[in-house]
């Protein structure tokens, strides 16, 4: 798709954005917001992640048999950590340790 | 995209259609520049999946440890030093931004161009595994780095290795776990590493051939995977930064 040259204005407000959100990720970490610092933390990883696959990485012009590739990619990564964590958080849950 | 990625045979056949038939980079088993892009493009993202999947085993370890142990992991993140992380996390960034340049220098056929940005690229990724090398020996000094010297205590985070009592069971077992963290530090910031060395090596392949004028708006698949690879080591940095070194930035 050698047709696509992106213009050199979206490549520099990408790396803005993403100056911008390191930024915010490091001032949000150094209060104390409990259990609020990860979701924060992990919303921003994932807009930043978000705009690498889209801007730099081309998927915006990428063919859907690439984007389903890339997309399922990550599917299969929450499968393997979803799955994983539905078994260790909830061990003791449903069946509590004898004498504990 | 798919309709046009699977030309008619009539179109393929017919020379001087367009679409670079005769052009010197295009393999005899494509019929044209685009779908050999195509093609390089998927296989690339393809090989990027069994990345996610590699570095995806870490991370779910990361998770199983850190929700076992949350006040060991803050206590052990709070060791690290996350000006030096977030200085790395802008370099990193910069470079993914140099990386896309010398793509679109290539688009645009701005030959010296191209070279430019690739050894900037490479000169900023250096300058990544200078700063962590700089990290690592820090770690060494402190023994905190897991294994037989390893050093842990509450007051000192391991500043002398002669601890004057004995450690409680309760303070043994909260030392040995904040050696896990320190390993699944090493352990993903060293595969990071190495993945950031085997880009640099990559890109140092590119550059003659992007001298001598190879790479332009016709073809530059060799630049455009290489892309693909450096930014995403630059992603895996995205979450290595805030699980790492954030995790304890208000515990100090």
């Amino acid at each position: 798709m050698s047709e696509h040259s992106t213009s050199r204005a979206v490549y520099f407000l990408t790396f803005g954005a993403l100056m911008v959100l390191t930024a915010a990720t490091v001032i949000v970490a150094t209060f104390d917001l409990g259990w609020a610092n990860d979701v924060v933390a992990m919303a921003i990883a994932v807009t930043k992640a978000l705009l690498v696959l889209w801007f730099f990485m081309h998927l915006r012009y990428s063919t859907r048999v690439t984007v389903l590739t890339a997309v399922a990619g990550f599917f299969w990564l929450a499968i393997l950590i979803f799955l994983t964590m539905n078994d260790y958080a909830t061990r003791e849950t449903l069946f509590p340790f004898p004498g504990k | 995209m798919s309709t046009r990625s699977i030309e008619p045979a009539a179109v393929a056949l017919a020379p001087g259609t367009g679409g670079g038939h005769d052009h010197p980079s295009l393999q005899h088993h494509f019929d044209n520049l685009e779908q050999q892009k195509e093609a390089s493009t998927l296989g690339m993202w393809l090989f990027l999946v069994t990345e996610i999947m590699f570095f995806g085993g870490l991370f779910t370890t990361y998770v199983v440890y850190r929700s076992s142990w949350p006040r060991e992991f803050m206590a052990a993140s709070s060791t690290l030093d996350w000006k030096l992380g977030a200085f790395n996390t802008a370099v990193l960034i910069l470079s993914s931004l140099t990386m896309a340049l010398a793509i679109w220098a290539a688009q645009v056929n701005r030959r010296k161009q191209v070279v430019f940005y690739l050894i900037a690229t490479m000169i900023l990724g250096l300058v990544f595994l200078g700063v962590k090398a700089v990290e690592y020996a820090d770690k060494f000094e402190h023994h905190h780095v897991p294994g037989p010297n390893f050093v842990w205590s509450e007051d000192a985070h391991g500043e002398g290795g002669h601890a004057a009592a004995a450690p409680t069971p309760e303070q043994a077992a909260f030392a040995h776990h904040v050696e896990i963290f320190f390993s699944l530090y090493f352990i993903m910031t060293g595969l990071h590493a190495v993945h950031m060395i085997c880009g640099i090596g990559v890109l140092a392949f590119l550059l003659v051939p992007s001298w001598k004028g190879r790479y332009n708006s016709a073809y530059h698949n060799p630049l455009e995977c290489t892309g693909l690879y450096w930014h995403f080591v630059d992603i895996v940095w995205i979450f290595l930064f805030p699980l790492l070194y954030l995790l304890g930035a208000h515990a100090t």
